[in-house]
């Protein structure tokens, strides 16, 4: 059974025809999404902005720092400047 | 009145919303055609399998040649969408982090295993497998595509919709309570429907254009002719799905997302026995004076029927902005709030978070048992304490009314075109009519555009919200620099037009090159 689905991918994929440019263009795609991109571009924001890996307790401060009433609320859970109101 | 096309802010928040639109609809062009074509080319090797006769074979090879180059450009696109939730949307993506795991992890097994598996069997396993065994996987292939489709519109509607969670505000995480309820609510149903049966548009229109092409170049008649025929009926039963599946979706958005309704007919002021607009002047770069006006100009309607597609009643009471924004009372009693209300609610929920919060932190669980009570009752209206004022809460009513406009026009288009098509490919010799394969080509991007603009609707319906009610944009966001963003902005468009680029000339090249069925070699 094995030897029949490595062999449907392995003949498959050597007399690809128009099938190879494909591949090529996904390979091409693919790394420059997860090679380039997602490591340069797209890390994970919370894990490099919560103190102690409490990405909890950063996105509670943010939301309550962003609410409309944010003055009366009695914490604040971080000390990150909020840019965006 | 405001211009407010020439004045939003260029910041992170507007560039996150520019480069998420831009990456879906760059990959919702590659989305429609995988189901549309999926369809078509079941059905082609289905009469392959019933004939199995050299042109079938043919005439599914070439079909399959074209989704798989579609595919391949497809491929991964989407996962650009779910980097930017964790960069750009990060408070977004922890807010809803348990809701959306499911489904995404669904759509990525089942992406992962049935595509690829099925896919491999399609284009690999022609002398390799039973005529039968090969059906199955081209259908599997289809249905893969379409059961992913599934889970990523169960994920966007309950954006649209959130049912079947509860807020942890310890997690600060809505926790899913009921998977049945987020996996079969009832507007993933209707978005499913409609998306699903209007993508078999795209692929329809697609495939008529390609033979029109033929007819053109006079070759291959006997390919674009069948292909035609096939083509014409999955078109013409998928418009009027389309139209069936539609109203069902409108009528989910009656009910749970009222203004988005409002905007979408730019309906200022709603009541009882309410008209549906057909055609009527709504400036496109200004938000109308929704408070003074009392309709749009030049407004010609149908009497009634906006109350029967909104409520299934001729007289039915259908909210429009200001009612939404004042709060109203329906005939039958029931009261929704006005929006300085519901604002009101918003900041006592978002106060009473701060407090549980400082008081867990204290561990005076008394305070803490009091305010989780104050953050239940209030949640619904979380989303609220972050709107300054009501007015922020009508989404931008130009893009809402003209791109329904759009998209209903074109889906009406295309019920007589794939009609035209079915009676001149079965009644005359179609041919001869050239303005016809000229219309034929020139139909194909108008169906991609009512594709995109039923999303448009969709999406630009919901603002402010990401998550109705729940969660605005400016509260979405994560706390990042807007250079970032726009620079990325700038690369997504730059690889993505060079991947249509790419499709469009292997696409190009396969449908003028020599079609013949290529049974020992491989695609």
């Amino acid at each position: 059974m094995f030897k029949w689905i490595f062999n449907l991918y392995y003949e498959g994929f050597r007399q690809m025809t128009v099938g190879k440019v494909l591949w090529v263009v996904i390979i091409i795609k693919l790394f420059i999404i997860f090679a380039i991109l997602k490591p340069v571009f797209f890390r994970d924001h919370l894990s490099q902005v919560s103190p102690d890996g409490d990405k909890a307790a950063y996105v509670a401060g943010e939301l309550v720092q962003r609410g409309i009433s944010s003055d009366t609320i009695p914490i604040q859970e971080n000390s990150i400047t909020n840019t965006i109101k | 009145m405001t211009s407010l096309l020439l004045q939003v802010p260029v910041d992170a928040v507007n560039w996150a919303r520019a480069q998420f639109a831009l990456t879906a609809i760059y990959h919702w062009l590659f989305v429609p055609l995988t189901l549309g074509l999926a369809l078509i080319m079941g059905i082609m090797e289905t009469c392959y399998y019933r004939k199995r006769t050299e042109f079938w074979l043919k005439a599914s090879q070439f079909w399959q040649r074209l989704f798989a180059v579609n595919f391949a450009m497809g491929v991964a696109t989407g996962i650009i969408l779910e980097f930017e939730f964790g960069t750009n949307w990060s408070n977004y993506s922890w807010f809803v982090g348990d809701i959306f795991g499911a489904p995404l992890a669904i759509e990525g097994i089942v992406a992962f295993f049935m595509e690829s598996t099925f896919v491999a069997v399609m284009f690999f396993g022609w002398k390799k497998v039973s005529a039968g065994f090969h059906l199955a996987s081209t259908w599997l292939t289809g249905l893969g595509a379409t059961f992913s489709a599934w889970w990523i519109l169960v994920a966007n509607s309950w954006m649209q919709y959130p049912v079947g969670y509860a807020f942890n505000p310890d997690t600060m995480r809505n926790e899913m309570t009921s998977f049945v309820d987020v996996a079969l609510s009832p507007a993933a149903i209707e978005k499913f429907s409609h998306t699903v049966t209007s993508s078999w548009i795209v692929g329809a229109a697609f495939v008529i254009a390609v033979c029109c092409w033929f007819l053109i170049k006079n070759r291959e008649h006997e390919l674009a002719k069948t292909s035609i025929k096939i083509a014409a009926i999955v078109g013409l039963a998928a418009s009027l799905l389309a139209c069936f599946t539609g109203d069902g979706s409108a009528y989910s958005v009656a009910q749970t997302q009222p203004m988005k309704l409002a905007a979408m007919e730019a309906l200022y002021n709603g009541g009882e026995s309410q008209a549906l607009t057909g055609v009527a002047w709504v400036n496109p770069i200004e938000q109308p004076d929704y408070k003074n006006e009392a309709e749009p100009s030049m407004r010609i309607a149908v009497p009634n029927m906006l109350s029967i597609l909104a409520t299934r009643t001729m007289d039915g009471y259908v909210p429009g902005v200001n009612e939404i924004l004042n709060g109203y009372t329906t005939p039958d009693g029931k009261t929704q709030l006005s929006v300085e209300e519901k604002m009101k609610r918003g900041r006592e929920a978002i106060n009473a978070l701060a407090t549980y919060r400082k008081a867990k932190k204290d561990g005076d669980e008394a305070t803490a048992q009091q305010q989780l009570a104050s953050i239940n009752e209030n949640m619904p209206y979380f989303g609220y304490g972050y709107i300054e004022k009501p007015e922020d809460t009508v989404p931008y009513i130009p893009v809402c009314f003209w791109a329904f406009r759009i998209m209903v026009g074109l889906g009406t288009m295309f019920i007589a075109f794939f009609a035209l098509v079915l009676l001149l490919v079965y009644k005359r010799d179609i041919a001869k009519y050239k303005w016809l394969h000229w219309a034929a080509i020139a139909a194909l991007p108008l169906a991609y555009v009512a594709s995109e603009a039923g999303w448009i609707v969709a999406e630009m319906g919901r603002q402010p919200w990401t998550i109705q009610d729940l969660l605005p944009i400016n509260a979405a966001v994560s706390n990042i620099g807007s250079g970032s963003v726009a620079l990325t902005f700038f690369v997504f468009l730059a690889l993505f037009t060079t991947l249509l680029a790419v499709e469009l000339r292997i696409m190009w090249k396969q449908i003028n090159g020599e079609i013949s069925s290529h049974s020992t070699e491989n695609k």
